[in-house]
């Protein structure tokens, strides 16, 4: 090779690494509209799945018109009015990461190894009347190698599970990330959350679910292969439905329909 | 080179598979070959990486510096591998979301750098991008021929259609958990290169 003067090299990759650059940062920003409707649309779609309302050929904006979007405050449980905070403009994940918007965990809460979690979270509300019918829960928590994200649908008993869907993780495909898999997912329905102590009852097990009895009430098939996957959504649950999760928001729901009685 | 243009094309499918006779590309062969629709998307990307990084590594190629032409390469590759995830992201969000680390290993997939430096810095554009071309049909035709095998016996399934009824859903095919595991992709690309070999013996390496 003939010689090359030693600041050609230079050049060469100050000229590439500036065109690619222009070119990745022109992609990034000018598709990025598409791709957060898209994640959107996906997250509805997934709260449509989780509350079973979900139907092939209707529009997901059509099928959402039914569902109430609220805040609530996680420590006390009270709802926040739409013009403190407007939903559309609420970001959860991120305001975790805010001094304002959310607070560290301290290690022996942090179950879910979520390290911070945020003030005000979104509840979903399927309501029939002015009766509550169903209420969708967003949750996440750390499994094998990912944060694990889901919806979880209860009935208004607050304690039966009307469904699931865990929509973005990144465990192993095919051991752990079965966690995606619908038909997993519908082995959810029917499971009831709290046992009769209070505290949460559903596990993953190991192997099979029993099939009868109390137990069974209280157990969901496990995933072959994906142990620590399913100790992070037995995590996730006892976070989450636990007192730094719903908990309190439970609480008051229940101490409105008494009210209401 | 005296090739014609559809040799070029097509030598890269049989004769010189980079899958079957260089043996470049095993990683992610292992890991996509699952499902038939993952490894079909996974092959299209891969083939669209090499085509266009042959192409642009061709056309600059004498402005490229000896002494840095691999990093150079690499950041070329990595640009286009940004650019088709992020395009997927946008106009196919299902794919994107099956495919999302997978995409990002075509950076890694040497099949992709091994054209660029084995054949785009020494050739012309056109016969580059054919080349490329070629070498992404080839790495797909293992992908896809894999991908069958595991996903029919793996899952009873071809495409997520259910060809074989399983036993779980009362059927009669009791599904082979073996070849769900991306390991199993070994034995039959092993089985697939043990073919190729049969068949066209100038393939075997000599003792």
């Amino acid at each position: 090779m003939a010689e090359e003067p030693a600041a050609k090299p230079f050049y060469s990759v100050l000229i590439l690494a500036f065109v690619c650059s222009a070119l990745v940062a022109g992609a990034a920003v000018g598709l990025r509209p598409m791709q957060e409707a898209n994640r959107q649309l996906d997250q509805k779609k997934n709260i449509l799945y989780a509350a079973g309302l979900y139907e092939e050929g209707k529009t997901i904006t059509e099928l959402f018109a039914s569902i109430e979007i609220k805040i609530v405050e996680l420590t006390t449980g009270q709802y926040i009015p739409e013009h403190q905070l407007p939903p559309e403009s609420y970001n959860q994940l991120k305001s975790a990461l805010t001094e304002s918007g959310g607070h560290p965990l301290n290690s022996e809460d942090d179950i879910a190894r979520l390290r911070r979690i945020e003030k005000y979270s979104f509840v979903y509300l399927v309501k029939n009347g002015r009766q509550i019918e169903q209420i969708i829960l967003p949750v996440r928590g750390k499994g094998l190698w990912s944060t694990m994200h889901a919806y979880i649908a209860l009935d208004g008993d607050l304690t039966t599970v009307r469904g699931v869907s865990f929509y973005e993780h990144g465990e192993t495909p095919g051991l752990g990330g079965e966690i995606e898999n619908r038909k997993w997912q519908e082995g959810w329905r029917g499971k009831q959350l709290y046992g009769s102590a209070g505290g949460v009852n559903l596990e993953v097990v190991k192997g099979k679910a029993a099939e009868t009895g109390n137990e069974a009430l209280f157990q969901i098939d496990g995933l072959s292969g994906a142990t620590l996957t399913a100790k992070g959504v037995n995590n996730l649950m006892e976070f989450w439905f636990g007192d730094h999760g719903f908990k309190p928001y439970f609480n008051q729901l229940n101490l409105k329909s008494q009210m209401d009685k | 080179m005296a090739e014609t243009k559809s040799e070029l094309l097509l030598r890269s499918i049989f004769k010189r598979n980079p899958i079957g006779l260089l043996v470049l590309g095993i990683c992610s062969a292992l890991a996509v070959t699952g499902q038939m629709t993952t490894a079909f998307v996974m092959s299209i990307c891969v083939t669209l990486v090499v085509a266009f990084s042959s192409l642009t590594i061709s056309i600059v190629r004498f402005q490229i510096p000896g002494s840095v032409r691999i990093g150079i390469q690499i950041t070329v590759i990595a640009t286009l591998v940004i650019l088709i995830d992020q395009i997927l992201k946008a106009f196919y969000f299902e794919l994107s979301k099956q495919l999302s680390i997978y995409v990002g290993l075509i950076i890694t997939n040497c099949i992709v750098m091994g054209r660029a430096e084995g054949y785009a810095m020494s050739n012309p554009p056109i016969p580059s991008f054919i080349d490329g071309i070629g070498n992404g049909l080839g790495y797909g035709f293992i992908l896809m021929s894999v991908a069958f095998v595991r996903e029919l016996l793996g899952a009873g399934t071809l495409f997520g259609i259910q060809i074989l009824p399983l036993t779980t859903d009362g059927g009669w095919y009791v599904r082979n958990g073996m070849l769900a595991l991306p390991a199993s992709a070994f034995f039959l690309i092993a089985l697939l290169i043990w073919i190729l070999r049969t068949i066209d013996p100038e393939q075997q390496e000599k003792n």
